[in-house]
């Protein structure tokens, strides 16, 4: 379990000050100019050798990210930072941004630095109005006590910093349809190549990174690479914020070490599983965007990346969605087929009428309306829409679906013969 | 130059190649839809996708660049379940009505539906329905069948400039409209048609009328502007039914503009279809009377008092035929100029779009000069901005307020703006530095009555300012009529004591010209010729011939071989795709069989003779489809040019000649466009 002096988000559940003076008190904005003063490239190291990987849902290495950024460009460079969280089930880059901003402000400016990048742009999702508000004010702040702005914190580095507002499409957290989003177009993900980190915002290099991922950069340099390191598992470090929901006792945000076990999570943040934890029927351990694991992996498994996917599901944003015996998992897994199909941009072939397609048949898998054959069917389709898009929201569309069909077949197959059944019932009656 | 292996076989690529590219340079076809070489790319339709060594994900070979040492295979399991999955989603949704498609046969779902389509659907769900759009008289749209490519989007926001068509709604409630309903005001819009892969957008003109199978395909050349478009005349028996851009990558690339594709029905409408004889009651007439009539009066008359104007869409067979006949019987009188564009046949240089059109592309300033290219010559427009868009172009005009779908520079709408330019004007400093500067000068500055001396204001332009050079040429004159740089290569033009068009219409009044010969000639004033005795040889019921004493029925361009001389000076054949109707007859027929009925007949009996005559005579007529640099030399007159606006030529675009005029959905792009018609689109609130 992670110790309270190992905790980077102090003010997580708001319950001290999120203004300036609170911040400062909590240890932000200490001896930033120094940090930066140690140069780009000791940024970018000490972000690599702590581990850090992206906490938006690839779990890209972030200081490789950040290191395929130009060393010299005649164009401007960009950091947009992603505060368009909304996956399903994730509710964790919310309270950074209402409790905490001043840590991912700061992270900013760190990480801008450590890239050589004087613009950043925070991407915020149209729904958080009051955390765009409160980031606003923050921002405010932070320009008025001269800590980014022209010579940021004193240290000579030119740093400007703005909130942008999204509409509220989903499809504008993938990092290239922020992109085009923030550019006023229709968010649509671009091809890549080329990267963002050649051509991104404006045809300039520009890294994208989440909010979760920005708001630890401070507190890793200011407390070491090695730290940061030595929390979690090699490959895995650090430490996570992992937003329990569902039928646990008592739902939370709680940041804890990478690695914790899903099991021990769930005991003590969650409170344990609704009817304790043999009413346990499965966790979507990631947002909705992972396949579904079953009780019997959930004994086990550990949260993080690697041991995610080696049960062929995935850490994705650390959103854990417990479901309990008293769960229709299919209609479940219909309803997040659903989000995705309304999710879905339009712009690839299969993702726009395959996730409609997928959606219709999982809603008569719900009722049984379908045949045993039907679920191949759906497996097969699925697979050809996974993987031949542009961006990976149609892979996220289809992981649920596969993850059902892995687990929950016999419950599938059940349903179809129960609505066989009442069929045959009705026709004998008339 | 990057080396890879595709299906087993290196191949070497030019840099920046794409798989796709690389693909088709080893022969190998990828099915697409959405990839198009002159558009940018989208890669949505991700039927294009193919296997690529050590990627887990199989990827769209349209995007992707072509790097040393790829293994690409187009073929394998992988990629071509990859390729069917897609082929089975664009069908899940898109109707089952190939049988009531317009696109049936010509469909590249339909093809690739062959090649990856399933036996049998496994879509059990309803298919998605969309509400049809409006876009204007001219595009038909059954939205039910649209794949979501965006050719149509793409084309018309970059290639034809106009931002009107978008995507709107999210996912499969994805639509492809207007935003706002109205029709697409671009002269280019119907090339989306051809775009679309499928039966989304077919021609609303040319609606349920055939099938590609039934239709005889002639190679020809557009009339309706001087750009000499290359088409293809579709053709059902004697009816042209639809005209489609032929690829010319020197000329038209592969779009055409609208009233080339859609004047065509003009082409059924006012016809002269027989020999007519009376000035103020016309009565129906033999071939026979009408020649005998008119070798009578031309034996009876001097040769100084006749004169000939050909028109706009004249072949340079026909002129040259008239030329010969009526220089045997002494006439001097000959013009093809009809608007009195001051060109001057003298120096070839100075009458041709020297810089030609494909050599757009290099040129870094351009001057335009009492030209709308938008709607003289869309297709020269659509290069100027193609070349516009890759940067560093400067552009400026000097005339009535334009929109050329690029930012052009005003430099005002008065005849001494012209006259700075020879002497300080800051853009005269801008050609000057330029690599490759050009000027364009349009028929509305050379018309006007100081027209000889804007045409030699334009030349010391030229030459002071660095246009032309061994290495490059940037003067330019845009024609707007296919027939005059033929006329003018002819000498078409008054000889010794001869007059020109508005001489000629003078004389007439005064009775100095007894006779005059009008070949398709329908831009000059009729209203007053005195008693003249005037022949219209011609295809339509247009101004010429309600004039004239003696109609003589002729051929439309669909309607004979002819030839024709673009702006450029590129000698282009037209071909004959149908034959002219009832008793209408060839031009150069005609003209040969009333100069036997005159006793003079021409010394050929064939349109092969005639032209081995032609070619003897002007040699640059027989070199089809080269450009020979014309030499430089002195043309224009010298002296500043009036103070004064300059006029656009053309105020309708949709209407310019007798076949256009004729055309019923000419008329209606007209009334939408011109005249506007268009309904303002209602006011949003965000409006200001």
């Amino acid at each position: 379990m992670l110790a309270d002096k190992d905790r980077i988000f102090t003010n997580l559940y708001g319950r001290d000050d999120w203004r300036l003076a609170g911040a400062q008190r909590r240890g932000d904005w200490d001896g930033t100019k120094e940090l930066i003063l140690k140069g780009r490239d000791w940024i970018v190291e000490q972000i690599k050798e702590s581990g850090l990987r992206g906490r938006g849902g690839a779990g890209f290495p972030t200081g490789l990210k950040w290191s395929f950024m130009p060393k010299e460009s005649d164009r401007p460079t960009y950091l947009c930072v992603n505060a368009d969280e909304s996956e399903p089930g994730t509710c964790k880059d919310r309270d950074i941004l209402r409790n905490d901003p001043h840590k991912l402000i700061e992270g900013c400016l760190l990480a801008s630095a450590g890239m050589g990048v004087h613009t950043c742009y925070i991407y915020i999702r149209g729904e958080f109005y009051n955390e765009a508000k409160r980031l606003q004010a923050a921002i405010d702040e932070s320009y008025d006590a001269g800590l980014i702005g022209e010579d940021a914190c004193g240290s000579g580095w030119d740093f400007e910093l703005y909130l942008h507002r999204g509409a509220g499409a989903y499809i504008c957290g993938e990092e290239t349809g922020l992109l085009e989003s923030l550019e006023g177009r229709k968010g649509q993900p671009r091809l890549k190549p080329p990267f963002p980190a050649q051509v991104g915002l404006y045809g300039c290099p520009t890294t994208v990174n989440n909010v979760e991922t920005i708001a630890v950069v401070p507190t890793i340099l200011r407390r070491g690479a090695a730290w940061f390191a030595a929390i979690g598992r090699p490959r895995n470090t650090g430490t996570k914020i992992y937003c329990l929901s569902g039928h646990v006792n008592t739902p939370c945000n709680v940041e804890e070490a990478m690695s914790i076990s899903l099991r021990e999570l769930i005991e003590r943040h969650g409170g344990g599983v609704r009817g304790g934890w043999d009413n346990l029927l499965g966790v979507i351990p990631g947002g909705s965007s992972v396949p579904v694991i079953p009780k019997s992996i959930c004994e086990t498994v550990l949260m993080d990346f690697d041991s995610l996917v080696a049960v062929q599901s995935g850490l994705g944003t650390a959103a854990v969605i417990v479901m309990d015996k008293s769960t229709d998992i299919v209609k479940a897994i219909a309803r997040l087929s659903k989000f995705y199909k309304h999710e879905s941009c339009g712009q690839c072939t299969p993702c726009r009428e395959g996730a409609g397609w997928v959606w219709r048949v999982m809603e008569r898998m719900v009722e049984g309306n379908a045949s045993v054959a039907e679920i191949d069917m759906l497996l097969d389709v699925s697979h050809e829409i996974e993987g031949h898009t542009i961006c990976a929201l149609a892979d996220g569309a289809m992981w649920p679906v596969q993850g059902l069909i892995r687990h929950f077949r016999p419950e599938m197959e059940k349903r179809i013969a129960e609505y066989r059944q009442a069929a045959a019932r009705q026709r004998q009656a008339a | 130059m990057p080396k890879l292996t595709i299906d087993g076989s290196e191949v070497e690529v030019p840099a920046g190649y794409t798989i796709l590219q690389a693909c088709e340079h080893a022969g190998i076809e990828v099915a697409h839809f959405c990839y198009h070489e002159r558009l940018a790319i989208a890669g949505n339709c991700r039927m294009c996708l193919v296997e690529v060594e050590k990627s887990p994900k199989p990827i769209a070979s349209c995007a992707m660049p072509a790097t040393d040492g790829m293994v690409v295979l187009t073929g394998s399991a992988k990629a071509v379940k990859a390729r069917k999955g897609v082929m089975e989603f664009l069908l899940i949704n898109h109707p089952l009505d190939c049988p009531i498609c317009d696109q049936g046969g010509e469909c590249d779902l339909q093809d690739q539906a062959m090649a990856y389509g399933f036996d049998r659907g496994r879509f059990e769900e309803n298919k998605r329905a969309v509400r049809d759009k409006d876009f204007g008289p001219l595009v038909e749209t059954h939205m039910n069948r649209c794949i979501h490519c965006t050719r149509c989007i793409r084309f018309l926001t970059e290639i034809a400039g106009v931002q009107e068509l978008g995507a709107t709604g999210r996912g499969e409630d994805m639509e492809i409209t207007t935003y706002i309903e109205r029709a697409l005001g671009s002269e280019l819009s119907a090339n989306i048609i051809d775009l679309c892969p499928v039966g989304a957008l077919t021609s609303k003109p040319y609606a349920f009328v055939a099938r590609p199978w039934e239709l005889a395909k002639t190679e020809s050349i557009d009339v309706t502007d001087a750009v000499g478009s290359n088409i293809r005349v579709d053709s059902r028996g004697p009816q042209v039914l639809r005209v489609l851009p032929r690829a010319n990558e020197a000329v038209n690339e592969e779009w055409i503009s609208d009233k080339t594709r859609y004047a065509i029905d003009g082409l059924v409408r006012r016809r002269l279809d027989r020999p007519y004889i009376g000035r103020e009651r016309k009565r129906e007439a033999e071939w026979s009377e009408a020649i005998e009539l008119i070798a009578e009066r031309l034996k009876r008359v001097p040769g100084e008092r006749i004169a000939a104007i050909a028109g706009d869409l004249c072949d340079a067979e026909a002129m040259f035929a008239l030329k010969e006949f009526f220089t045997g019987l002494g006439a001097a009188s000959f013009d093809c100029r009809q608007d009195g564009a001051k060109l001057d046949p003298r120096c070839r240089a100075g009458y041709l779009f020297g810089t030609m059109i494909a050599g757009i592309e290099n040129a870094d300033a351009c001057l335009l000069i009492g030209t709308n290219p938008r709607w003289e010559a869309p297709l020269v427009n659509a290069r100027l901005r193609k070349r516009y868009l890759r940067g560093g172009f400067r552009i400026a005009a000097i005339g009535p307020a334009l929109d050329l779908t690029f930012q052009v520079e005003m430099l005002g709408n008065d005849g001494n703006v012209l006259n700075a330019m020879t002497a300080d004007h800051r853009w005269a400093t801008v050609l000057r530095k330029a690599k490759n500067p050009m000027i364009v000068i349009g028929q509305g500055a050379l018309s006007r009555a100081d027209g000889a001396r804007v045409l030699g204001t334009a030349r010391r332009i030229a030459e002071s300012c660095g246009l032309i050079r061994d290495d490059w040429n940037g003067f330019n004159i845009l024609h707007d009529a296919a027939a005059r740089v033929g006329g003018l290569d002819l000498s078409f033009v008054p000889g010794p004591r001869g007059l020109d068009t508005s001489g000629i219409v003078a004389a007439c009044k005064s009775g100095a010209i007894e006779v005059l010969y009008l070949l398709g000639a329908d831009e000059i004033d009729t209203s007053d010729l005195g008693a003249a005795f005037v022949i219209y040889q011609g295809h339509h019921g247009d101004r010429g011939a309600g004039r004239a004493d003696v109609i003589l029925p002729g051929a439309a361009y669909t309607e004979k071989d002819g030839t024709y001389v673009n702006t450029e000076g590129r000698v282009q054949m037209a071909r004959r795709a149908v034959f002219p109707p009832g008793e209408a007859r060839e031009d150069w027929k005609i003209i040969r069989a009333l100069s036997g009925a005159s006793g003079r007949p021409l010394p050929f009996e064939e349109l092969r003779g005639l032209r081995r005559q032609m070619w003897e005579k002007h040699p640059i007529l027989a070199q089809a489809d080269v450009v020979t640099r014309a030499a430089w030399g002195p043309f224009g007159e010298a002296g500043p040019v009036d103070a004064g606006p300059f006029e656009y030529p053309i105020t309708d675009f949709y209407r310019t000649d007798p076949i256009s005029r004729a055309s019923p959905t000419m008329a209606r792009c007209s009334e939408l466009f011109v005249n506007g018609r268009q309904q303002a689109p209602a006011r949003t609130g965000t409006d200001g």
